[in-house]
């Protein structure tokens, strides 16, 4: 008996922490593209909020939830289309463009969700698991990592495409320059604003996918805030892992572990505020920050608009 | 003078036309949803700004508003992006909450409102410290560290209700209520409270502190060039933990105020969330004192309007987030095509 | 010699404006293969504007370019080097984050494979053409600007450039590298390469010119052909170069005429009583990649001009900052006027009349979006009269400000104007009116002419005398040795990776001292 409960306990904490991370991992992915670019991509929070929002509308009209995350990321991409125009192309600032935006997406997202689903309250079915051969048997960790959506598996396979990406492919040559030294990319004829403006995209793709994610598979609905400030933990991720993502990868998987711990817990009947629980990973981010303080660098030109000729 | 007058003249134009456009698109918004924009609006402007009793409510809103904006006002000239606000403001007004109640009857009223709003003060403080550290010694981006220390900020100040200053005698998790009599007094009779007034002051001795002192133009060296700002011989570090801290506690006030002037309580998971929804406020103005006092006011009446049409017509209050959203868009636009023009004129 | 063949390439009446300014009125400049074009002419004379036109960043207003026998629109800098326009710029195109094949690889088509490989074999024999030898795998931050400009060079020849333009190239390299510059330069000629070397030196122009044009403010004023090269004596070469830049006008002052080294003897300053500034067994420390200093010794006696030779990047920059006191110093003590100041910050130093003018104009020496009012009185905020309480006045602060634009023949439109907005060397007379004024004692000035045309070079000259008459003891940190530390100098010490190598008198002939006590090879 005990050792069920411990079972039960240990592959809900660990099915828990995937659902939690995927979501950050995608967004954070993206993040770290838009930030290797050069551009501080603070409107995340509004990507993956409005991502969310789409991907669950669609997911819940058409009964398809690769329709849904589909359309999440073109959500998302919508709404880094507003930041792509106002601060790569007319160079405004990226902090409080990025805030406008995330206000404005949370309210519109508010008004949707009280138009059409308040009275409802809609809720998606299950999301059908793709269960790995031979992997989903394994006890505790079969059912905790092996048994998810198929998305889950891409978003970990998206970890070594771009590492590969950044290392070995001319786009993360541009990047990195775009990002570092948006000049001597300029003077090798490569367009700056398109190389900025695309990884814009990518990351309102990503984060929108994210917030699909959250909503249709991590919580099955959508209500207003549902991100709750996913985006922003997305940005310090990114930050941390200096354009790494197997790092990326791991601060994800942090942060999975301590968000899923409060419904573990429940779970296992332990009663812990779900504040303090909420807290650690904060708190564990700021004790690395303070620890690497030293050795923490971002890219030279981060948040600073490119004109050409300027220096 | 005249050039002053007309410069300002043609930047409220052009902060006119797009507020008119961001009201036409939210209008259209509304009507998408199937609502009538005109009706809204109408009872927004009646409830905000034209009724007594939400004229008064508008002016409370703005005390809260205004000592935020202050606070962001000096670290954005800093060039320090203190996201933080949200902590900064609940764990504040949590420390209010929690010595208030206490204080009674140890102390007079007006001692009780002052240690109460040093308190708070120095609390915002206190929580700006690690990002300003981190940023004065290691060069830390302020925007992420401050942005955790919020979110820290919010869920300690939530576990503070629950657990140690929770009142036991309700069913609903808040900290014990301050007495009406206790609070920041009222002025003439009316519902405004004095914090208003503390505010108004703050945001122009604020902004006469930047223009007109030497602590001032430092702030704006740093700012402007961190570089020059050490080759000057001033003390970077020390500036910037100064004015990180200078800035928290502007937005701990707001906290305490809030507190001492409206609410006498914290309930549990309450966040009205205005760090970040004064940021946007604080650019449009131009980090201008005065000019963040008119703004304010448009944004406070909006708000009260909103929450109470929330009640009647059935459209959330968050639609002025939408609102302030467009106006920043097309603002931009609009400076865009000035731009444009300028640019044509000029070959 | 080849002026007869038809050009490589070619600019015809070419015309740019920009607003307020005629940047380039119709130049017309013909391009040969094996053959160094040197282009001549100050600041603002519109060479970086034609070569930004040659080099895809702008578009020609009028005229034509003319590549490989026909007229050519250069719509971008890829379209540039696709015609075969290599150009290296003035300020570094390079990322530093990246390798260096990282760096030649840069632009490709994003669908394109990276061939490393095949980019391998290209930088070798590049390497091979040029004569240099560089890691392609290391990172481009780590390596020295002679060895970044050698990448940039073989990325504009990357793919198969025929004309290579280069942008004041020498004005970050250290003499050692100008040597070896030239030699890349003549080997590139050698192999049928035009080169389009751009600069403001005269020496550079006859040292490594075949063809001779001189652009003064953006019009063609002449043009020495190899054939009139041929013909004429060195000292008529210059003259006629002389008389293009200046029009016939006498230059400005005449002990700075350019190229014209008088090897002055200026008697030494009087040396009574105790030196002004006394340095002793001075030390830093240094993060990776910087010079410390170790046991730098000397003395100023008021009213001397010490300059201070040496190869950049061997403490010179530690040194200005140690003695600004923005750099705290692990040993050593730094004695005014016989008191100890080497615990003082920068405010209480300048209070006792240090001054140091950084050689970081834009990015250290002032704020550019403040007005110019308050950079005249950046390392003075909050400092009576002009606070009060900590409050200013800004009527008086204004008003002195004006009285010092005018003092000092800075043009601005008004002293609230942002100092960004000025042009060059005004933002350096702006700094030169803060760090020179009334009250100081000791001034560190650190490349003090750099960038600046010889016009102003000549004023800031002038300047620094006037001030040393007055008394104030000058410290002149410079890499230009020909036209600065031999022109000021009343002594001239050289550094050495952190240490003073050795000092000597300003005197005829002392340039083989202080090249000598560069490399290391004497003491003095």
């Amino acid at each position: 008996m005990q050792q069920l409960l411990a079972q039960a306990f240990l592959t809900s904490l660990i099915f828990g922490a995937v659902t939690a991370g995927v979501p950050l991992l995608l967004a954070a992915l993206g993040e770290q593209i838009s930030e290797k670019a050069g551009v501080l991509n603070i409107g995340i929070e509004g990507m993956m909020l409005f991502g969310a929002y789409t991907g669950f509308a669609i997911a819940y009209y058409s009964g398809s939830f690769a329709l849904g995350f589909l359309s999440g990321g073109l959500g998302g991409m919508a709404v880094a289309a507003v930041v792509m125009l106002l601060c790569v192309r007319r160079g405004l600032n990226q902090i409080v463009i990025g805030i406008a935006v995330t206000l404005g997406v949370q309210g519109l997202t508010a008004l949707l969700y009280f138009s059409q689903f308040s009275r409802t309250y809609p809720r998606l079915a299950r999301d059908p698991a793709w269960l790995l051969p031979r992997l989903s048997h394994i006890p505790v960790l079969g059912a905790g990592l092996f048994s998810h959506d198929p998305l889950v598996y891409l978003s970990v396979l998206l970890v070594p495409a771009a590492t590969l990406l950044f290392r070995s492919s001319h786009i993360g040559l541009n990047l990195e320059a775009a990002g570092n030294a948006p000049a001597a990319l300029d003077a090798a004829g490569v367009d700056v604003i398109r190389t900025r403006s695309l990884a814009v995209l990518a990351t309102g793709f990503l984060a929108g996918v994210g917030g699909a994610y959250l909503a249709n598979v991590g919580a099955g609905l959508f209500v207003p805030f549902i991100t709750r400030g996913s985006g922003f933990i997305g940005i310090v991720l990114a930050m941390l892992a200096r354009g790494r993502p197997l790092w990326v990868l791991l601060g994800a998987a942090l942060f999975g572990v301590s968000l899923s711990l409060t419904t573990a817990l429940q779970v296992a009947g332990i009663d812990i505020p779900t504040d303090v629980v909420q807290m650690l990973p904060f708190a564990a981010v700021l004790l690395v920050l303070i620890i690497f303080a030293r050795h923490s660098v971002l890219p030279r030109a981060l948040g600073q608009p490119y004109v050409r000729g300027d220096r | 003078m005249t050039a002053g007058i007309r410069a300002s003249s043609a930047a409220t134009l052009r902060l006119m036309l797009p507020a008119a456009l961001a009201v036409t698109v939210g209008g259209l918004i509304l009507t998408a949803l199937g609502k009538d924009p005109l009706a809204y609006y109408g009872y927004v402007v009646k409830r905000g700004l034209l009724s007594w009793g939400g004229l008064q409510e508008t002016l409370n809103r703005m005390a809260p508003l205004l000592l935020i904006a202050a606070g962001l006002i000096v670290a954005f000239r800093a060039g320090l992006w203190n996201l933080g606000g949200d902590g900064q403001f609940l764990l504040a007004a949590v420390v209010t909450a929690a010595l208030g109640p206490a204080l009674i009857g140890v102390l007079p009223r007006a001692a009780l409102l002052i240690v109460c709003m040093v308190a708070a003060a120095l609390t915002g403080a206190l929580w700006s410290l690690i990002p300003a550290v981190l940023k004065a010694r290691y060069g830390v981006n302020e925007v992420v560290s401050s942005l955790m220390m919020s979110f820290l900020g919010t869920s300690c100040a939530n576990l503070l209700v629950k657990t140690v200053l929770r009142d036991a005698s309700t069913s609903v998790p808040r900290t014990p209520d301050l007495p009406v009599d206790e609070r920041l007094p009222q002025i003439f009779h009316t519902h405004i409270h004095a914090g208003v007034l503390i505010a108004l002051v703050v945001v122009v001795a604020v902004h006469l502190m930047i223009t007109r002192t030497a602590f001032g133009l430092k702030v704006q060296v740093v700012g402007a060039n961190p570089a020059a700002a050490l080759h000057a011989g001033l003390n970077v570090g020390r500036l910037t933990i100064a004015t990180f801290a200078l800035s928290a506690s502007l937005v701990g006030l707001a906290g305490s105020i809030e507190i001492l002037g409206v609410w006498g309580t914290v309930r549990a998971d309450w966040n009205p969330a205005f760090g970040l929804l004064v940021v946007p406020v604080v650019f449009l103005a131009r980090l201008n004192g005065y000019a963040v006092i008119a703004l304010t006011l448009c944004l406070s009446a909006l708000m009260i309007g909103a929450e109470s049409a929330a009640r009647r017509t059935d459209v959330q209050q968050h639609y002025v987030w939408v609102l302030l959203a467009l106006l920043l868009i097309f603002l931009a636009v609009v400076e865009h095509l000035h731009h444009l023009r300028h640019k044509r004129l000029a070959l | 010699m080849n002026s007869e063949t038809t050009p490589l390439a070619a600019v015809r009446n070419i015309t740019k404006r920009f607003p307020g300014v005629l940047a380039n009125e119709r130049i017309s400049l013909e391009f040969h293969a094996a053959e160094i074009h040197v282009l001549l002419g100050e600041n603002g004379a519109g060479k970086s504007t034609l070569i930004s036109m040659l080099a895809g960043m702008q578009q020609p207003d009028e005229g034509e370019i003319w590549i490989g026998g026909g007229p050519v629109v250069i719509a971008s800098p890829r379209a540039s080097l696709a015609l075969g326009v290599g150009t290296v710029f003035q300020h570094e195109l390079l990322v530093p984050s990246l390798t260096v094949i990282e760096n030649l690889l840069l632009g490709g088509r994003w669908w394109q494979r990276m061939g490393q490989r095949a980019a391998l074999e290209r930088f070798r024999q590049l390497s091979g053409l040029l004569g240099v030898a560089i890691d392609p795998h290391a990172e481009v931050g780590r390596l020295s600007l002679g060895e970044r400009q050698q990448i940039e060079i073989i990325r504009a020849l990357w793919r198969g450039g025929k004309l290579l333009i280069l942008d004041e190239p020498t004005s970050m390299l250290t003499p050692h590298g100008v040597q070896d510059l030239g030699r890349v330069m003549q080997r590139l000629k050698e192999q049928g390469v035009a080169v389009l070397l751009v600069t403001h030196k005269l020496p550079e122009a006859f040292q490594f010119g075949n063809r001779i044009s001189v652009l003064r403010q953006g019009r063609l004023m002449g043009q020495l052909a190899p054939e009139r090269i041929a013909k004429m004596s060195a000292t008529q070469a210059q003259d006629a170069v002389i008389g293009m830049m200046f029009g016939g006008q006498v230059a400005p002052d005449a002990d700075t005429a350019p190229g014209v080294h008088l090897g002055q003897q200026k008697p030494l300053s009087h040396r009574e009583g105790p030196p002004r500034l006394s340095v002793r067994a001075l030390c830093t420390e240094g993060r990776a990649g910087e010079c410390a200093l170790r046991e730098v010794s000397f003395d100023v006696w008021a009213g001397e001009i010490l300059g201070i030779a040496g190869v950049d990047g061997n403490g010179q920059k530690h040194l200005a900052e140690v003695l600004a006191g923005q750099r705290s110093a692990v040993q050593g003590r730094i004695i005014l006027d016989g008191t100890e100041v080497t615990r003082d910050g920068v405010g209480a130093r300048r209070q006792r009349g240090f001054r140091y003018l950084t050689d970081d104009r834009l990015h250290e020496g002032s704020v550019g979006a403040l007005s110019v009012a308050i950079n005249l009185l950046l390392k003075e905020i909050g400092e009576p009269p002009y606070w009060r309480h900590g409050v200013a006045d800004w009527d008086l602060i204004h008003r002195e400000a004006r009285a010092t634009i005018l003092r000092n023949d800075i043009r601005a439109p008004s002293e609230r104007t942002p100092l960004g907005r000025l042009s060059g060397g005004n933002i350096q007379k702006v700094l030169l009116a803060r760090e020179l004024d009334r009250a100081a004692k000791v001034a560190i000035l650190s490349k003090p002419t750099h960038g600046l045309d010889l016009q102003n070079c000549a004023l800031a000259h002038a300047r620094m005398r006037a001030d040393a008459r007055r008394g104030v003891a000058i410290v002149v940190i410079s890499t230009d040795l020909d036209d600065e530390l031999l022109q000021l100098s009343d002594r001239i010490g050289v550094m050495v990776q952190g240490r003073l190598s050795g000092i000597v008198p300003n005197a005829s002939g002392v340039e083989r001292t202080v090249g000598r006590l560069m490399t290391g090879a004497a003491s003095a």
